[in-house]
């Protein structure tokens, strides 16, 4: 299979910070590689060098063998930039926002006015065709933004943070979007601070941290390579849990994780034999559990394990549940 | 460069342009520091201190016109520095930056709406100056000249803003550097008073600034006089703004964008 992108040893400095020190990346064509980090991870820095916005210090890139320095107008011909940074005009229509990018890739008037009507159409977007951006949800000024990106028929997309900011429902709408880009056959270039999301859509996940790659794999791969499996019960009686998280400390030597508002108790474990011997033991000791299941860490964990801090969606989520 | 990109690059920047010119349409209240300012300005200067400064309001109003129609053309170029740090600091350049159009073509747009700011400006200033009563004494070619020059004064030192606006972060910062600027500029001048009761320093700088030089020579335009020398001398000014300010302009646009 046949490279999209291919980044190596990428350094950028901005003073005495390292936006990216030393990036490798690949990817391959008509795939969706996830770029998941923090804030100030890099993620964004990458993709504005990708994307021929910004020089590197060091190192090189290529799209589709074009080179990001040396050749960026044949790598603007290639690409679609989407996300935090690259914005749609505020005052204009969705129409005119659209237009205009036909028109400055060369469509004659007509043909701009066919293309901005045919994308805004594939986006849902015709009802409101004629009013000015500033006035679009958030969700509709994503989707306005990802048919701006995509005016010139790219074969690469990058997608910078394509949902921060949107509540569920926009984002699975997004989502949607994205998937039947992929089914198309664009490659795209993802980033999000969101593990579910590249969980949802990439094929392969490179994790950032500090301007460094911290880890890569498919997701399922990144789940294998913490080790271990996570044992997880629920014990019917929240009286038992006690008891339960004893017989977990002792199968494991671990000390399990508890949960006394979820009544949920996980620990992690290497063989997946100790799951019937558990069953066994909470058989002898007459507890029955609502839940009891060995799964794959999740992508937070994951995080957790790579990089020694919680990911921020993860911090979030802790933010509001106290 | 071929013909052929020269070709796409200026086509480019007049779809740039057209946005330009789009934004203005539906945002018309951004015009309102090129068109309602300076009728406050005109009308406050004539009926208040023109009788004091001129013996009557009328002949007040025939040398203040040329001279505010200077004053406004330079605040309309200042604006392209603002809106070029709004572009850049929202994202749209970025957009802009990523695809296969030549890297100018949205410096170009810019400059080249403005144009048709300018000539809102002047339009609206000469027709507000004639219902108050001025009049132009020489003739329409005159006239047209005259315009011409306060629009291509606009385009020369449009690069100082240009510069301005992509060395600071923040359009509003953009915003605040240039009234400061442009206040002792214009009204340092002998726009509003003549420069024989300035003191000796100001007068010094009032008499050969851009501004009075211009201003005079529209008057030559526009009422009859004198028109060589102020003409000139405000040929070399504009001639001096774009020799200093297009090439550091382009300089802070190439490492900003």
């Amino acid at each position: 299979m046949s490279v999209a992108i291919r980044a190596h040893g990428l350094v950028k400095h901005y003073g005495e910070t390292k936006a990216l020190d030393g990036v490798d990346l690949e990817v391959p064509e008509g795939k969706v590689v996830g770029v998941l980090g923090p804030n100030g991870a890099g993620k964004t820095t990458a993709v504005r060098v990708l994307a021929t916005l910004l020089r590197p210090d060091a190192g090189h890139a290529t799209v589709h063998g074009h080179d990001v320095v040396k050749n960026p107008r044949a790598v603007r011909s290639l690409i679609g930039l989407t996300g935090q940074y690259a914005s749609v005009d505020e005052d204009l229509s969705g129409t005119e926002n659209l237009v205009l990018l036909a028109r400055l890739l060369d469509h004659s008037r007509a043909g701009a006015r066919a293309r901005a009507a045919e994308l805004l159409e594939r986006f849902e977007l015709t009802d409101a065709a004629g009013r000015a951006a500033k006035t679009y949800s958030g969700g509709m000024r994503r989707r306005l933004d990802l048919a701006a990106s995509l005016v010139g028929n790219p074969s690469v997309l990058y997608l910078d943070e394509p949902t921060t900011g949107l509540d569920p429902h926009a984002r699975n709408e997004v989502w949607a979007v994205v998937r039947r880009l992929v089914a198309d056959g664009v490659t795209v270039l993802l980033t999000t601070q969101y593990l579910e999301e590249a969980d949802q859509l990439a094929d392969t996940i490179t994790v950032f941290d500090h301007g460094r790659v911290v880890a890569e794999g498919r997701p399922d791969e990144l789940k294998r390579r913490i080790g271990s499996q996570t044992l997880q019960v629920r014990p019917t009686s929240a009286r038992d849990l006690d008891a339960v998280q004893r017989i977990l400390a002792d199968l494991t030597g671990n000390a399990p994780m508890r949960n006394d508002d979820t009544g949920l108790l996980t620990a992690p474990v290497d063989d997946p034999v100790l799951l019937s011997t558990l069953v066994r033991k909470l058989d002898d000791a007459g507890i029955t559990a609502d839940e009891l299941a060995l799964r794959l860490p999740s992508l937070d964990e994951v995080f957790l394990a790579l990089t020694g801090k919680r990911s921020e969606a993860d911090k979030q989520t802790e933010g509001s549940v106290a | 460069m071929s013909t052929i990109a020269l070709d796409r690059g200026a086509r480019h920047g007049l779809t740039l342009a057209w946005r330009g010119v789009l934004k203005i349409r539906k945002n018309p209240e951004q015009l309102a520091d090129v068109t309602i300012a300076p009728i406050i300005l005109l009308v406050m200067f004539t009926y208040l201190f023109g009788g004091a400064l001129a013996g009557n309001t009328d002949a007040y109003l025939q040398t203040l016109v040329p001279g505010v129609l200077v004053m406004n053309i330079l605040q309309a170029s200042m604006t392209a520095g603002v809106q070029l740090n709004t572009d850049v600091s929202k994202g749209v350049f970025d957009r802009f930056r990523a695809m296969p159009i030549a890297r100018s073509a949205p410096l170009v747009g810019a400059v080249l709406a403005d144009v048709v700011r300018y000539v809102v400006c002047v339009a609206v200033l000469l027709l507000v100056a004639t219902v108050m009563g001025y009049r132009v004494q020489t003739g329409p070619v005159e006239l047209l000249v005259a315009c011409g020059l306060a629009i291509l004064f606009g385009l020369c030192f449009c690069w100082a803003a240009v510069f301005i606006g992509m060395l600071l972060k923040t359009p509003q910062a953009v915003q605040g550097i240039m009234i400061v600027l442009i206040m002792p500029l214009t009204f340092g001048s002998n726009v509003f008073v003549g420069t024989e009761t300035m003191p000796g320093w100001l007068r010094a700088w009032a008499d050969v600034s851009p501004v009075s030089l211009l201003s005079d020579a529209l008057r030559g335009l526009m009422n009859g006089g004198a028109i060589a020398g102020p003409l000139a001398g405000s040929l070399v000014w504009m001639a001096a703004a774009v020799a200093v300010f297009f090439p550091l302009a382009t300089w802070a646009y190439r490492k900003r964008v």
